[in-house]
């Protein structure tokens, strides 16, 4: 089934951490398989913030394969050591599990793709989000147990999208956990309720033309659709117009960038949003009680139309 | 309406609107039969007084434990009760098979009001998807906007949105009226079989697609028709109804009726005469 949320603030900033994770949590009975934050939080904007994995989850319910810490701390030093080679400095470095790790690094990226290319070439390692202000956080559980888990609820900044995930077509396991980025394209990321039916046409041509997908979730194409159509130029509102057409199956999804969160909803209205608009807060989500988790007095809301495409501004 | 004592047991139940068409074939026909109208009260229903007014505040209940009170408040006798604090919950008020005066302070979540029969509702705020589902008989009004699949599957009642609904509003409907001010979504009208919708404003694409019978008025524009969903004339019976029902529904009163669009089924679709395939080579 599956739940999202998304919120974005316009003109300030606020605690997105726990705003989302209060959402989140109202959504929990869509999917507790996992949960997912891709958190924009206020930064100076200098240095990339890399969010990646090394391993995965393998506590109660994970679909993956145990591994020793010993084979993170492994990758972790072929990542620091690519990264030396890079040229990138790695300005202040979190490790909040074995397996979940989070640098700054001061580098001129000149091109993400090559520099993501490299980065995963390394076995086990993926590369959860690169930006300068998006950060992805996702584990299995609970948004608030995710949320205890990174220490999110003190996260401040403009906007916000998440995902509650109940796995259907693909495992229980981190790589397969929304949301997931926009890869290559800093700051980019991506939440979807729904199931898209020509997934796999669509990810030949795609890689045939040097997209790359981490999982076989299918919402992975739409971070995947959409960023290739901005590669060629399209703007957000236009990629995301063409994935009404281009994507076959059923969705709503999220997609955010450093600066603007935007929806889209299938041609058949077949999977659910909520939405709340006023001048200064946008709030959605896949049920009225995830937006009354933030606003709870009584409010407007409704439900965006078929085919319809909406996109805001901080 | 008719004598229904003196007239025959088919065109009783016609002039009581029961029917709009004849069904032939293997299709079974069954008449309301008013020598039988003990038959449609429930047990365990309870005796209420509309002047005896309480309110309920369900802020800190789960939607099981709100219904259950609404159950008690009825069996002390009270006929109007409000609710506060609904806050988007789902499953509110379902299953209420008694006469009642119901009123939501504030929105609903999905399935609200779902499987009624009798209730009189007003619900100030917005509902999520699947509103008064198999609604049987009463009145819903909902002052803002509602969800998708809006009065499915309603056998009977009123079903009115002030706001706009989102798609498959009156999916498998089978009776009763469902009446939008605003828009409409696609799939307005999908597989309906009986009974008719009023939708004052634009409605999205496929409309009535499928529909077996029933009619479908749209005051404003039309996304596309769905399958066998096709023009008839809109008639002066049509529009007495319509203005009749838009002012009792308090919504669209002075709307200007006459330039509404009627949508019914084409009946193209209709197989029901046909004979299964092995049903076909047996007679071969």
């Amino acid at each position: 089934m599956c739940g999202i949320a998304g919120l974005i603030h316009r003109g300030k900033s606020s605690n997105v951490g726990s705003e989302l994770q209060g959402m989140l949590q109202a959504l929990k009975h869509r999917g507790e398989d996992s949960t997912g934050y891709a958190l924009y939080g206020d930064t100076d904007g200098k240095n990339f913030i890399m969010r990646f994995k090394v391993g995965e989850n393998v506590g109660e319910g994970s679909s993956s394969i145990m591994e020793d810490v010993s084979v993170y701390d492994e990758r972790k030093k072929i990542v620091d050591q690519t990264l030396a080679e890079m040229g990138a400095k790695v300005v202040k470095e979190e490790r909040t599990l074995p397996y979940s790790l989070r640098y700054e690094l001061d580098y001129n990226v000149k091109d993400l793709l090559e520099f993501s290319q490299r980065i995963e070439s390394i076995p086990g390692v993926e590369i959860l989000s690169m930006g300068k202000s998006l950060e992805v956080i996702k584990d299995l559980g609970n948004a608030k147990m995710v949320c205890d888990r990174y220490s999110l609820d003190k996260v401040v900044g403009t906007h916000a999208i998440g995902h509650a995930r109940m796995a259907t077509e693909s495992g229980v396991d981190i790589k397969s956990a929304h949301p997931f980025w926009g890869y290559p394209f800093s700051d980019v990321s991506v939440v979807h309720n729904g199931q898209l039916t020509n997934y796999w046409n669509n990810r030949r041509v795609l890689e045939n033309k040097g997209m790359r997908f981490m999982s076989e979730c299918d919402s992975e194409l739409i971070a995947v659709y959409i960023a290739e159509k901005m590669r060629d130029g399209a703007t957000l509102e236009e990629g995301m117009k063409a994935s009404l057409t281009g994507l076959d199956g059923v969705f709503t999804y999220f997609v955010a960038t450093k600066d603007s969160l935007g929806m889209a909803k299938d041609t058949m209205a077949a999977k659910p949003l909520v939405l709340y608009e006023s001048d200064d807060l946008v709030a959605m989500g896949s049920e009225e009680i995830a937006i009354r988790s933030v606003l709870p007095q009584e409010i407007d809301t409704y439900d965006p139309f078929d085919g319809e495409v909406k996109v805001w501004q901080i | 309406m008719a004598n229904l004592k003196t007239v025959s047991k088919k065109s009783k139940a016609q002039s009581m609107g029961m029917h709009t068409e004849i069904l032939t074939g293997r299709t079974q026909q069954k008449f309301f039969n008013p020598d039988e109208a003990e038959n449609f009260y429930y047990f365990g229903t309870y005796d209420v007084d509309f002047n005896k007014r309480t309110d309920l505040d369900v802020k800190d209940m789960t939607a099981p434990e709100a219904n259950k009170e609404i159950d008690n408040l009825m069996s002390q006798g009270y006929g109007t009760i409000v609710i506060k604090n609904p806050q988007g919950k789902h499953s509110l008020g379902v299953g209420i098979l008694n006469k009642l005066n119901l009123i939501f302070e504030g929105s609903l979540g999905y399935f609200g009001m779902g499987s009624c029969d009798g209730p009189i509702v007003r619900i100030n705020g917005r509902v999520g998807w699947s509103c008064a589902e198999n609604l049987m008989a009463g009145k819903v009004v909902i002052e803002k906007n509602a969800g998708s699949c809006f009065g499915a599957a309603i056998r009977g009642g009123d079903l009115i949105c002030k706001g706009s609904v989102g798609a498959r509003t009156g999916i498998d409907m089978k009776g009763g009226t469902i009446i939008i001010g605003g828009d409409a979504g696609a799939f307005t009208g999908f597989m309906m079989q009986r009974g008719r919708i009023i939708i004052l404003g634009d409605v999205g694409i496929n409309l009535g697609d499928s529909m077996y019978d029933g009619t479908i008025f749209v005051g404003g524009e039309i996304g596309s028709y769905g399958s066998d969903a096709v023009d008839a004339e809109l008639t002066k019976s049509d529009q007495d109804w319509l203005k009749r029902k838009l002012k009792v529904a308090e919504i669209g009163e002075n709307f200007d009726v006459s330039k509404m669009k009627k949508i019914v089924a084409g009946k193209k679709l209709w197989n029901y005469d046909n004979l299964e395939p092995t049903e076909k080579k047996g007679a071969i």
